[in-house]
């Protein structure tokens, strides 16, 4: 059998792992990423209570390995009465990974919004929420969208952790086929080239964006 | 957290270590040549590192353990866990340093370039005695970064057997009746090494801005 034969055999199930992946990276991202919003505002605005938990929150989360966290969830949780699925589990892991990392990229946003602006809104009266809705958060996360970006396609590689607790997702199907079939290389090559067709045009279009949004600065 | 796990996992610790310093030199010394030929003049060598360092980045790291660890064995090349883990990660860092240095060639004043040739330095000359000098401080925040994110992603090589904290925070929880304990060990671990390493980034930079040209 010639590598060709062995790829459009291996295809169609690594194919549905690599939609596993693909749902798993939307989901903790769709998640991860109002919640990083949370925890930004909380660090930058809220009061001295709620900045101290945000930052313990986000060092602990951006300190612990995705794959320590991802163990945590599925082997740890359910020591305590918590069981979730695999999916479950690697969703809540990646969320909290990604809330943790995003925060400190939306607060580097939202700290580029002149404070001349919030000035204005404050000498206008408007109300601090607002300041946040209308002022600040709007010009602040149109910053940090190239950088969220970037994190994005982190993410999806991350989601290759999930492995190890079994998730079905594009390594884990790479793997167990290579392990019926002894034929690991090409079966990890294909794998990684499917990751390949989501990573490099994510990395383009995150450069584009990046020079769209800073070509007036 | 008992202090017997805790002092288990810290075996793992010298490993640890040794994965992320030794991908880190590895990947700091392969990162040299691929910013030079990706800032080549020439196309034909500019395209293929560009490429080369998008495909190194954009594959998942354990995904690249896996190759080097189970696709080159049945090649004959037998690799140990810690060697594969060592290579894997440091090609990937080659990559991503390579980015890193990019930025910092990009950052050192044009000033520096047109003095060195107005003296008549040759350029290799001028890359290692005038230039480089000024990358590496610069690059160094990037660098330790990524080196402090390597450090939590050294955690990978667990997945092909090295035997690195989270092996284990592994064993002793399949061990002990406290499945979460070991692992939050672990974690707590890894978060304490983070703050430490991202404090001491911190303080050597400052020390070395202070020499480069603005």
């Amino acid at each position: 059998m010639n590598v060709i034969s062995d790829w459009s055999s291996y295809f169609p199930d690594l194919l549905e792992g690599l939609l596993v992946s693909v749902q798993l990276a939307a989901i903790s991202l769709g998640l991860g990423i109002p919640l990083g919003l949370v925890l930004a505002i909380a660090n930058g605005s809220g009061g001295r209570v709620a900045r101290a938990g945000a930052i313990v929150l986000v060092e602990i989360g951006r300190g612990m390995p995705a794959l320590v966290m991802l163990q945590i969830v599925y082997f740890g949780l359910p020591d305590l009465g918590l069981s979730f699925g695999s999916f479950v589990s690697a969703a809540v892991a990646l969320t909290l990974t990604s809330a943790a990392y995003t925060s400190e990229i939306i607060r580097g946003g939202l700290q580029s919004v002149p404070a001349g602006e919030v000035e204005a809104a404050e000498a206008l009266n408007m109300a601090r929420l607002d300041i946040l809705r209308f002022i600040v958060i709007p010009q602040g996360m149109r910053v940090a969208v190239p950088s969220l970006m970037g994190f994005s396609i982190l993410i999806f590689q991350a989601t290759a952790l999930a492995y190890t607790i079994a998730l079905p997702e594009l390594l884990a199907t790479a793997y167990s086929i290579g392990s019926s079939t002894f034929r690991y290389m090409s079966v990890l090559v294909l794998a990684g080239l499917m990751y390949l067709a989501i990573t490099i045009p994510m990395s383009f279009l995150t450069e584009r964006v990046e020079m769209r949004l800073s070509r007036h600065l | 957290m008992t202090p017997e796990v805790l002092l288990s996992i810290l075996r793992g610790l010298p490993t640890t270590l040794l994965l992320t310093f030794g991908a880190l030199a590895l990947g700091a010394v392969g990162g040299i040549p691929l910013v030079l030929l990706r800032r080549s003049p020439w196309a034909i060598t500019r395209i293929p590192a560009r490429l080369l360092i998008e495909v190194l980045r954009g594959i998942p790291p354990i995904v690249w353990l896996f190759i080097i660890f189970f696709g080159l064995a049945p090649m004959g090349i037998r690799l140990s866990p810690l060697t594969a883990g060592i290579l894997g990660m440091g090609v990937i860092s080659a990559a991503y340093l390579a980015e890193i240095y990019r930025g910092g060639l990009a950052a050192v004043n044009r000033g520096q370039y047109e003095a060195s040739m107005a003296l008549g330095m040759s350029s290799p000359d001028m890359m290692s005695r005038i230039i480089g000098p000024q990358v590496v401080r610069v690059s160094i925040p990037a660098a330790a970064t990524y080196g402090i994110g390597l450090l939590k992603d050294s955690s990978i090589a667990f997945t092909i057997g090295v035997n690195e904290m989270l092996y284990f925070a592994n064993v002793e929880s399949r061990s002990e009746a406290d499945a979460i304990g070991p692992f939050l060990t672990a974690g707590a671990v890894y978060v304490v090494l983070s703050v430490l390493s991202a404090w001491g980034s911190r303080t050597l930079d400052a020390r070395l801005q202070k020499r480069v040209a603005r």
